[in-house]
Protein backbone atom coordinates (compact mmCIF):
# COMPACT_ATOMS: atom_id res chain seq x y z
CA UNK A 1 0.00 0.00 0.00
CA UNK A 2 0.94 3.18 -0.85
CA UNK A 3 0.84 6.20 1.68
CA UNK A 4 1.70 9.34 0.97
CA UNK A 5 2.17 12.79 3.33
CA UNK A 6 -0.51 15.39 2.56
CA UNK A 7 2.07 17.64 0.83
CA UNK A 8 3.54 14.12 -1.22
CA UNK A 9 -0.28 14.00 -2.27
CA UNK A 10 -0.59 17.63 -3.25
CA UNK A 11 2.45 17.16 -5.51
CA UNK A 12 1.37 14.10 -7.32
CA UNK A 13 -2.63 15.54 -7.76
CA UNK A 14 -0.81 18.81 -9.09
CA UNK A 15 1.32 17.00 -11.44
CA UNK A 16 -0.62 14.79 -13.11
CA UNK A 17 -3.99 17.55 -13.49
CA UNK A 18 -1.22 20.15 -14.40
CA UNK A 19 -0.10 17.34 -17.14
CA UNK A 20 -3.75 16.85 -18.49
CA UNK A 21 -4.81 20.53 -18.03
CA UNK A 22 -1.64 21.79 -20.35
CA UNK A 23 -2.24 19.16 -22.92
CA UNK A 24 -5.91 19.71 -23.39
CA UNK A 25 -6.03 23.36 -22.99
CA UNK A 26 -3.34 24.72 -25.37
CA UNK A 27 -2.55 23.81 -28.73
CA UNK A 28 1.08 24.03 -29.21
CA UNK A 29 3.54 22.20 -27.38
CA UNK A 30 5.26 25.24 -26.11
CA UNK A 31 2.00 26.67 -24.84
CA UNK A 32 1.17 23.30 -23.37
CA UNK A 33 4.11 23.10 -21.27
CA UNK A 34 3.79 26.72 -20.06
CA UNK A 35 0.13 26.67 -18.94
CA UNK A 36 0.77 22.81 -17.32
CA UNK A 37 3.95 24.84 -15.57
CA UNK A 38 1.29 27.68 -14.36
CA UNK A 39 -1.15 25.14 -13.31
CA UNK A 40 1.37 22.97 -11.33
CA UNK A 41 2.58 26.28 -9.47
CA UNK A 42 -1.31 27.63 -8.81
CA UNK A 43 -2.03 23.90 -7.39
CA UNK A 44 1.10 23.31 -5.36
CA UNK A 45 0.97 27.58 -3.87
CA UNK A 46 -2.88 27.81 -3.52
CA UNK A 47 -2.11 24.29 -1.25
CA UNK A 48 0.62 25.95 1.23
CA UNK A 49 -1.13 29.42 1.22
CA UNK A 50 -4.36 27.80 2.27
CA UNK A 51 -2.14 25.51 4.78
CA UNK A 52 -0.80 28.72 6.51
CA UNK A 53 -4.43 30.40 6.37
CA UNK A 54 -6.05 27.24 8.25
CA UNK A 55 -3.09 27.27 10.41
CA UNK A 56 -3.43 30.85 12.01
CA UNK A 57 -7.40 30.17 12.20
CA UNK A 58 -6.91 27.59 14.02
CA UNK A 59 -4.89 29.11 16.73
CA UNK B 1 2.70 34.13 -18.10
CA UNK B 2 0.34 33.30 -21.40
CA UNK B 3 -3.36 32.00 -20.35
CA UNK B 4 -4.80 32.78 -23.87
CA UNK B 5 -7.25 29.71 -24.50
CA UNK B 6 -6.90 28.10 -27.71
CA UNK B 7 -8.15 29.70 -30.86
CA UNK B 8 -10.84 27.25 -33.27
CA UNK B 9 -8.08 26.38 -36.16
CA UNK B 10 -10.18 27.71 -39.18
CA UNK B 11 -10.50 25.91 -42.30
CA UNK B 12 -9.65 22.43 -40.95
CA UNK B 13 -11.94 19.22 -42.39
CA UNK B 14 -12.63 16.69 -40.42
CA UNK B 15 -11.84 13.15 -42.01
CA UNK B 16 -13.80 10.53 -42.95
CA UNK B 17 -15.40 7.75 -40.47
CA UNK B 18 -17.19 7.51 -37.46
CA UNK B 19 -16.86 11.10 -35.75
CA UNK B 20 -17.24 10.02 -32.02
CA UNK B 21 -14.84 6.77 -32.31
CA UNK B 22 -11.79 9.10 -30.43
CA UNK B 23 -14.17 10.26 -27.58
CA UNK B 24 -15.53 6.68 -27.14
CA UNK B 25 -12.33 4.81 -27.33
CA UNK B 26 -10.72 7.83 -25.42
CA UNK B 27 -13.53 7.63 -22.40
CA UNK B 28 -12.84 3.78 -21.92
CA UNK B 29 -8.81 3.43 -22.34
CA UNK B 30 -7.02 7.11 -21.14
CA UNK B 31 -5.25 8.35 -24.01
CA UNK B 32 -6.55 5.82 -27.08
CA UNK B 33 -8.22 9.07 -28.74
CA UNK B 34 -4.98 10.83 -28.77
CA UNK B 35 -3.42 7.30 -30.27
CA UNK B 36 -6.28 7.09 -33.17
CA UNK B 37 -5.27 10.33 -34.28
CA UNK B 38 -1.27 9.73 -33.79
CA UNK B 39 -0.74 12.12 -31.35
CA UNK B 40 1.36 9.48 -29.99
CA UNK B 41 3.18 12.09 -27.16
CA UNK B 42 0.18 13.69 -26.04
CA UNK B 43 -1.61 10.17 -25.85
CA UNK B 44 1.05 8.84 -23.44
CA UNK B 45 1.43 11.65 -21.08
CA UNK B 46 -2.26 11.37 -20.64
CA UNK B 47 -2.61 8.04 -20.17
CA UNK B 48 0.18 7.70 -18.15
CA UNK B 49 -1.19 11.01 -15.74
CA UNK B 50 -4.72 9.52 -15.80
CA UNK B 51 -4.01 5.29 -15.33
CA UNK B 52 -0.82 6.61 -12.34
CA UNK B 53 -3.62 8.89 -10.64
CA UNK B 54 -6.25 5.75 -10.76
CA UNK B 55 -3.97 3.63 -9.62
CA UNK B 56 -2.11 5.67 -6.59
CA UNK B 57 -5.90 6.06 -5.47
CA UNK B 58 -6.23 2.60 -5.36
CA UNK B 59 -2.75 1.99 -3.82
CA UNK B 60 -3.94 4.39 -1.40
CA UNK B 61 -7.27 2.47 -0.12
CA UNK B 62 -9.44 4.86 -1.63
CA UNK B 63 -12.51 3.57 -2.12
CA UNK B 64 -14.48 2.72 -5.71
CA UNK B 65 -17.77 3.73 -5.65
CA UNK B 66 -20.51 1.32 -6.30
CA UNK B 67 -24.25 2.26 -5.24
CA UNK B 68 -26.04 5.54 -5.04
CA UNK B 69 -27.19 6.29 -1.27
CA UNK B 70 -27.57 10.01 -1.79
CA UNK B 71 -26.55 12.81 -4.31
CA UNK B 72 -22.92 12.68 -3.05
CA UNK B 73 -22.95 9.56 -3.89
CA UNK B 74 -23.93 9.97 -6.90
CA UNK B 75 -21.50 12.48 -8.34
CA UNK B 76 -18.84 9.79 -7.09
CA UNK B 77 -20.14 7.31 -9.61
CA UNK B 78 -20.04 9.76 -12.18
CA UNK B 79 -16.18 10.75 -11.34
CA UNK B 80 -15.45 6.81 -11.49
CA UNK B 81 -17.72 6.24 -14.40
CA UNK B 82 -15.26 8.47 -16.12
CA UNK B 83 -11.99 6.04 -16.07
CA UNK B 84 -13.87 4.03 -18.34
CA UNK B 85 -12.80 0.48 -18.42
CA UNK B 86 -10.40 1.13 -15.18
CA UNK B 87 -13.15 1.50 -13.45
CA UNK B 88 -15.26 -1.69 -14.74
CA UNK B 89 -11.85 -3.86 -14.34
CA UNK B 90 -11.53 -2.09 -10.96
CA UNK B 91 -14.82 -3.50 -10.13
CA UNK B 92 -14.87 -7.01 -11.65
CA UNK B 93 -11.64 -7.82 -9.40
CA UNK B 94 -13.31 -6.07 -6.46
CA UNK B 95 -10.39 -3.74 -5.91
CA UNK B 96 -10.86 -0.45 -3.63
CA UNK B 97 -11.56 -0.38 0.18
CA UNK B 98 -15.37 0.00 2.10
CA UNK B 99 -15.20 1.59 3.55
CA UNK B 100 -13.03 4.82 4.05
CA UNK B 101 -10.41 4.04 6.86
CA UNK B 102 -7.80 6.39 6.83
CA UNK B 103 -6.93 10.03 5.67
CA UNK B 104 -4.62 9.05 3.02
CA UNK B 105 -7.66 6.47 1.82
CA UNK B 106 -9.55 9.61 1.41
CA UNK B 107 -7.10 11.50 -0.53
CA UNK B 108 -6.98 8.04 -2.70
CA UNK B 109 -11.18 8.29 -3.13
CA UNK B 110 -10.38 11.98 -4.50
CA UNK B 111 -7.43 10.49 -6.59
CA UNK B 112 -9.86 8.05 -8.59
CA UNK B 113 -12.69 10.35 -8.95
CA UNK B 114 -10.63 12.81 -10.08
CA UNK B 115 -8.32 10.54 -12.61
CA UNK B 116 -11.92 9.92 -14.25
CA UNK B 117 -12.76 13.59 -14.66
CA UNK B 118 -9.20 14.02 -16.15
CA UNK B 119 -10.31 11.17 -18.39
CA UNK B 120 -13.60 13.06 -19.51
CA UNK B 121 -11.41 16.04 -20.82
CA UNK B 122 -8.79 13.86 -22.94
CA UNK B 123 -11.46 12.33 -24.37
CA UNK B 124 -13.14 15.63 -25.67
CA UNK B 125 -9.84 17.21 -26.15
CA UNK B 126 -9.65 13.67 -28.59
CA UNK B 127 -12.68 14.56 -30.27
CA UNK B 128 -12.19 18.13 -30.72
CA UNK B 129 -8.97 16.69 -32.38
CA UNK B 130 -11.20 14.78 -34.72
CA UNK B 131 -13.18 17.71 -35.79
CA UNK B 132 -11.00 19.94 -36.32
CA UNK B 133 -11.51 22.64 -33.42
CA UNK B 134 -7.71 21.92 -32.09
CA UNK B 135 -4.85 21.01 -33.64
Amino acid sequence: MFHPSHFTAVLLFALFASTVFGITMRDTPRRMFRYGAYCFILFVGSAIVLSWVMLLIAR
Amino acid sequence: MSTTPNKPVAGKKSGQGFVYLPLIAGWLVPGAGHFLQGKWVRGTLLAVSIIAMFVLGLAMQGKLYTSVQDILDMLGVAGDLGSGLLYVVSRVAGWGAQPIQTTVADYGTKFIVVAGMLNIIAAVDAHNLRTGRKS
